[in-house]
C-alpha cells in the first residue's frame, strides 16, 4: 500500500514542481511590482538629478529661484540672441520668438511664443531642457527664470516689472491658450473605394508640380549640398 | 548572327589555350596577359567572362562588418539643405526608390534629430523609472535585456513626412516626398512589464518619455496606449539599434507619430496629466485654416505611395512592368491597395505581398502594360478599420495648407512620353 501510493505522492511532487516553475512566470506577468527584481529601487537623490520636467498647464515641478525681465535681457543677449535676435526676432532660418500675433489664420502664420505656444511654464522647461542650442542644461534655474521672463515681456504678455518665478509663471495666461483641441478629431475625410468613372475626366487637372523648381536635392552622386531658398 | 558567331569563335580558343597553358604549369603573368587581352573586348556578357569571374575575390573578414556593394553608393540617406538651420536640429530621408520588400536597412533608416546623434555607452546608459510608482527603479541595459524579450515589425514616420507638400507640389522625388519613414524588426522589453515591475499607483494616467541626448526630447503618452504595443527597444533587423536610432535604446510607440518613438531613452515618468511639452505644443500641432491647432494628433493614418516608377525611377520605354509600392496605416493592417493610372477616374486593386503586418510597411503591386501615353499613377490604401486615404485636395477642404504634419494624401506621379515621372498634384 505505501509503495503504491508513493508513486502518485512522487507524480504529485513532479507536478507541483512544474507548476512552480510555471507559477514564477506566471507571477512576474501578473505585474506585481518587484516581481522581477531587476535593477535599483532610485533613491530620492538619483531621482532629483534627473527630474527636470516641468508641467506646462501648471508649472508643476518648477524649482525655487526666481528672474526679472531686466536681468533676463542680459543672460538672452549673452546666451540666445546669436541664433534669435535681440529681441527674438530670429537669425537666418532659426526660430523667431516673437511677433506673428494674428498671422495664424493668414496665409503664411508665424507661430511663436507669443502667437502660438499655449503655456508659459512650457517655455520654462524647454529653455531648461534644450537651451542654449549648443551648450543645454548650463543655465541656473535663476537665469533660465530671467530668460523666460524677457521673452514673455518682448511678446507683450508680461510687463517690464514681471518676475517669473514658479508661482507667477503658471498664472500667465498666453494669448493662444484656448485656440488648442487636445482630443483628435480624426479620422476627418471620408474618401471612399470608388473603382470605375470616378470622376469626370474633364475635372483632372495639375494644377501644380515640381517639374522646373529648384527645390529638389539631387538623388544620385554624392550629398548635395544646395543652398537655402 | 554574325556577331555571335565572331564572338564565339574568338572566345573559345583563348579559353582552350589559357586552359591548356594552366595545365602545363604556366606563370601567372601568362594568364593575366590574356585575360586582359580577352576583356579589352569587352567581353563580359555571354559568351565572354568578366574579370570577376577571373580572379579570385576578397577571403572572409576582409570587411568584418559588411557593407553593400560600392555600386550601391548612390543609395543612401539624403537631406534637404534648405529646409533645416543647422544639421544637428534636421532630417534625413530614406532611399524608397531603391529598397525592396517592408524591413528598412539600418544604414538606411531615415534620421530625425533634435540635438545631433549621441555616441552613449551602453555601460554608462541608465533608465530611471519614477514618478507615481510604487517602487521606482534604476536600470541597466544588462537589467533591461534580462527581462522577458519581444520581437515585432513596424514602421517609425515623422509626422512631417510630406510636410512640404502641404501647399504645392514642390520636390521631385520620391525619397524627399516620402522618406522619412522606416519599417524593422525591434527588439525589447514591453512598456507594460516595466509599468508591472515599478507598479503603477491609481492615480497614473499619463507617462512621460525623455531622451539623454542635448534636446532631451519629451514626449507625453496616455497610459492605455503604454500599457497596450509599446516596447522599449535595443534591438534593430537583428543588431542593436544605430546611434542614429537612439542606441542603446528608444522607446517604440507603434504606429503614432515618430516623435513620440523617443530615442536614447533615459526616463520614463508616471503622472496624472499630460506634461505639454514644447515638442507637442509649440511643434507636433497642426494648425488649422480657423486658426485653432489641434494637439496629441497621434496616429499615422492609412497611407501609401507609388515606389516604382517614381521621379528617381522613370520607365525606360513603352512594354510591361510591375507598378510597385508601400502603405501602411497606424490604425493596424493594411487592409486593400488601389491603384490608378488616369489621375483616379479607374481604379484596380493590387496584390498585397506577405507578411501583411498591423503598423507595419506591406508591399502591393500591379502588372502594368505602358503603351507611351501620358498617365497619372496613384495609389489609395485602406486600412482594416475601413479608412481610406485621401486626396491631397480631400484633405486641403479640412485642413488647409499650413496643418505641415499629418499629410497622408494620395501620391500623383505623372508619366510624361519618354518615361520621365514627375510629382504633380491634381485639382
Amino acid at each position: 500500500m505505501s509503495s503504491s501510493a508513493s508513486i502518485p505522492a512522487a507524480t504529485a511532487m513532479s507536478v507541483i514542481m512544474l507548476l512552480g516553475i510555471c507559477l514564477v512566470g506566471i507571477s512576474a506577468n501578473a505585474a506585481s511590482p518587484g516581481a522581477f527584481g531587476y535593477g535599483t529601487v532610485a533613491t530620492p537623490a538619483e531621482i532629483a538629478g534627473w527630474d527636470i520636467d516641468a508641467r506646462g498647464t501648471d508649472g508643476l515641478g518648477l524649482p525655487p529661484g526666481k528672474g526679472d525681465v531686466s536681468h533676463g535681457a542680459d543672460v538672452f543677449i549673452q546666451q540666445c540672441a546669436t541664433c534669435h535676435g535681440t529681441f527674438g526676432e530670429g537669425e537666418g532660418r532659426y526660430p523667431k520668438l516673437e511677433g506673428g500675433v494674428g498671422t495664424l489664420t493668414a496665409d503664411r502664420p508665424e507661430p511663436t511664443v507669443g502667437s502660438y505656444w499655449p503655456f508659459a511654464p512650457t517655455l520654462w522647461d524647454y529653455i531648461n531642457r534644450a537651451m542654449p542650442f549648443s551648450a543645454p542644461h548650463t543655465l541656473s534655474a535663476d537665469d533660465v527664470y530671467a530668460i523666460t521672463a524677457y521673452i514673455l515681456n518682448f511678446n507683450n504678455i508680461v510687463p517690464a516689472d514681471f518676475v517669473a518665478n514658479r508661482d507667477s509663471l503658471p498664472k500667465v495666461k498666453m494669448p493662444n491658450r484656448d485656440n488648442f483641441t487636445w482630443t483628435d478629431p480624426r479620422p476627418d475625410t471620408n474618401n471612399f473605394a470608388c473603382m470605375k468613372n470616378c470622376i469626370d475626366p474633364k475635372a483632372v487637372k495639375i494644377i501644380a508640380t515640381a517639374e522646373g523648381k529648384d527645390l529638389t536635392p539631387r538623388t544620385t552622386g554624392p550629398l548635395d549640398a544646395m543652398k537655402a531658398k | 548572327m554574325g556577331r555571335r558567331v565572331d564572338r564565339g569563335s574568338s572566345a573559345l580558343p583563348l579559353r582552350n589555350s589559357r586552359r591548356s597553358l594552366l595545365r602545363l604549369g604556366a606563370v601567372v603573368a601568362g594568364g593575366a596577359m590574356l585575360g586582359k587581352a580577352e576583356r579589352a573586348a569587352g567581353e563580359t556578357s555571354p559568351p565572354g567572362e568578366p574579370e570577376w569571374s577571373q580572379t579570385i575575390g576578397a577571403g572572409v573578414v576582409d570587411r568584418p562588418y559588411g557593407k553593400p556593394s560600392e555600386f550601391e553608393k548612390d543609395v543612401i540617406r539624403r537631406d534637404v539643405p534648405w529646409l533645416t538651420a543647422s544639421k544637428e536640429s534636421s532630417v534625413s530621408f530614406t532611399p524608397l526608390q531603391s529598397l525592396n520588400g517592408i524591413i528598412t536597412p539600418n544604414g538606411l533608416f531615415f534620421e530625425r534629430f533634435h540635438a545631433g546623434r549621441v555616441d552613449v555607452d551602453p555601460r554608462q546608459h541608465r533608465l530611471l523609472i519614477h514618478g507615481l510608482v510604487e517602487r521606482p527603479l534604476v536600470l541597466t541595459m544588462d537589467d533591461i535585456m534580462r527581462f522577458p524579450s519581444v520581437s515585432r515589425i513596424h514602421f517609425i514616420e515623422c509626422p512631417a513626412n510630406g510636410g512640404m507638400e502641404w501647399r504645392e507640389a514642390q520636390l521631385n522625388s520620391l525619397q524627399f516626398t516620402h522618406g522619412m519613414i522606416g519599417c524593422a524588426e525591434w527588439t525589447g522589453v514591453a512598456l507594460s512589464t516595466l509599468l508591472g515591475e515599478v507598479g503603477l499607483k491609481k492615480e497614473a494616467k499619463w507617462v512621460m518619455v525623455e531622451g539623454a541626448d542635448a534636446a532631451r526630447m519629451n514626449r507625453s503618452l496616455p497610459l492605455a496606449k503604454c500599457l497596450d504595443d509599446c516596447l522599449i527597444v535595443y534591438g534593430q533587423n537583428g543588431e542593436a539599434l544605430r546611434p542614429e536610432q537612439g542606441y542603446p535604446l528608444r522607446i517604440l510607440v507603434p504606429g503614432w507619430e515618430g516623435n513620440v518613438s523617443v530615442k536614447w531613452l533615459r526616463r520614463i515618468k508616471v503622472g496624472d496629466a499630460p506634461w505639454f511639452s514644447r515638442e507637442e505644443t509649440s511643434k507636433y500641432t497642426e494648425l488649422m485654416p480657423d486658426g485653432k491647432a489641434r494637439g496629441f494628433t497621434w496616429v499615422n493614418e492609412a497611407k501609401s505611395v507609388i515606389t516604382f516608377p517614381c521621379p528617381e525611377k522613370p520607365v525606360a520605354a513603352p512594354g510591361l512592368y510591375e507598378i510597385r509600392g508601400l502603405a501602411w496605416s497606424g490604425h493596424g493592417k493594411i487592409k486593400q491597395v488601389d491603384v490608378s493610372c488616369d489621375g483616379g477616374i479607374n481604379w484596380q486593386t493590387t496584390q498585397l505581398h506577405e507578411p501583411i503586418l498591423s503598423k507595419a510597411l506591406t508591399r502591393f503591386a500591379l502588372p502594368w502594360r505602358w503603351d507611351g501615353k501620358p498617365a497619372l499613377l496613384q495609389s489609395r490604401a485602406i486600412d482594416e478599420t475601413g479608412h481610406v486615404q485621401p486626396t491631397i485636395a480631400q484633405l486641403r477642404q479640412v485642413r488647409g495648407t499650413n496643418p505641415i504634419y499629418h499629410n497622408n494624401s494620395i501620391q500623383t506621379w505623372q508619366v510624361k512620353p519618354d518615361g520621365s515621372v514627375f510629382d504633380v498634384q491634381l485639382g
